[in-house]
């Protein structure tokens, strides 16, 4: 079957993505990008402390992934573009994940700033996935500005809550042309299936891998999903009714005379 | 004299080559990424990168994210 999402002119072998964070050790993270089959990998860039100089996370991705660094920290259209030079200057490739955040308690995307963003790295040449909230209006903006795909989110980052904000991840798949990226929310496998049924481009998941008892026995239940979701959408779900319809035939019954 | 470390004011010798200040903290050079001003320090230039008054220096890397 030829069904390949294509990102940054790149074929990507999986649609599943997985971040990086929260693992129980960096070196669970190997087994779990192999066992996830995941391609395309996010990590954050900070400040070094110099009283703990942990390990630098590259050491455990390996070479042949796709790095998406993510611009978390940044607050403001300006910070972000700055996190995302530092990156590709530090050999990082030229993917982004644009995360513009403002918000403390929700970490809610600040749209307006991401878009500002966006239109700014992917006239640098990034290839630009911005993190956004679900708005048709700012998709369609972000899809303007040249963006690669846009990352709506499921519910607030690292809730693990699901697909909360579905109605409106289906509008942005109907009406908009680059892939629908879900990211943030999706806290169990079932979700990311459901995602990949309505038509998501991928999925991004990284608590719910991470923070799981096994986090590399749920990277391969999330791979597994993803790849059932898609086969769903591809094979077209039947249509629901309010009422039931018999399976089995309605004649014929063994009692009749 | 005095220079500006990830946000941090801290007190060097006049003179201090990059690579000196790195090993003066127990780093592994290989590992971190360099911004000087604003500018990406790379590797090869450590040794001969000369840190100036009030210079502003970012020690980076890269770590777990989603």
């Amino acid at each position: 079957m030829d069904d390949k999402l294509f990102l940054g002119g790149r074929e990507i072998s999986s649609r599943l993505f997985l971040g990086t964070g929260k693992f129980p050790a960096k070196t669970v993270i190997p087994a779990a990008i192999a066992r996830s089959g995941s391609q395309v990998i996010t990590m954050a860039l900070r400040r070094v402390d110099f009283d703990s100089p942990a390990e630098n996370i590259l050491t455990y991705i390996p070479k042949e992934c796709i790095l998406l660094p993510n611009t978390s920290g940044a607050r403001n259209s300006d910070e972000a573009v700055r996190i995302a030079r530092i990156a590709r200057a530090a050999g990082c490739g030229s993917w982004v994940k644009i995360e513009v955040i403002s918000d403390n308690k929700y970490l809610l995307p600040d749209n307006a700033e991401t878009i500002k963003a966006a239109a700014l790295l992917a006239k640098e040449g990034f290839v630009v996935l911005p993190y956004m909230s679900p708005d048709l209006m700012d998709a369609r903006r972000l899809q303007e500005a040249g963006a690669a795909a846009v990352m709506p989110l499921g519910a607030p980052i690292g809730s693990n809550r699901g697909l909360k904000t579905k109605e409106l991840i289906r509008i942005l798949i109907d009406e908009i042309s680059i892939p629908v990226i879900v990211d943030a929310g999706i806290g169990k496998p079932s979700e990311a299936a459901e995602a990949m049924e309505m038509g998501a481009g991928a999925v991004l998941v990284n608590t719910a891998i991470a923070t799981a008892r096994d986090p590399v026995l749920m990277a391969e239940a999330f791979a597994l999903a993803v790849k059932a979701g898609r086969q769903a959408y591809l094979a077209g779900l039947g249509a629901t009714k309010d009422y039931a319809e018999a399976s089995s035939p309605l004649t014929g019954f063994l009692q009749e005379r | 004299m005095l220079i500006i470390v990830n946000g941090r004011e801290e007190q060097i010798a006049q003179g201090s080559a990059l690579a000196e200040y790195i090993r003066s903290k127990d780093l592994a050079s290989g590992e971190f990424i360099y911004i000087l001003n604003e500018m990406l320090i790379e590797r090869e230039r450590l040794e001969n990168t000369i840190l100036k008054e009030r210079d502003r220096l970012e020690v980076l890397k890269f770590v777990g994210g989603g």
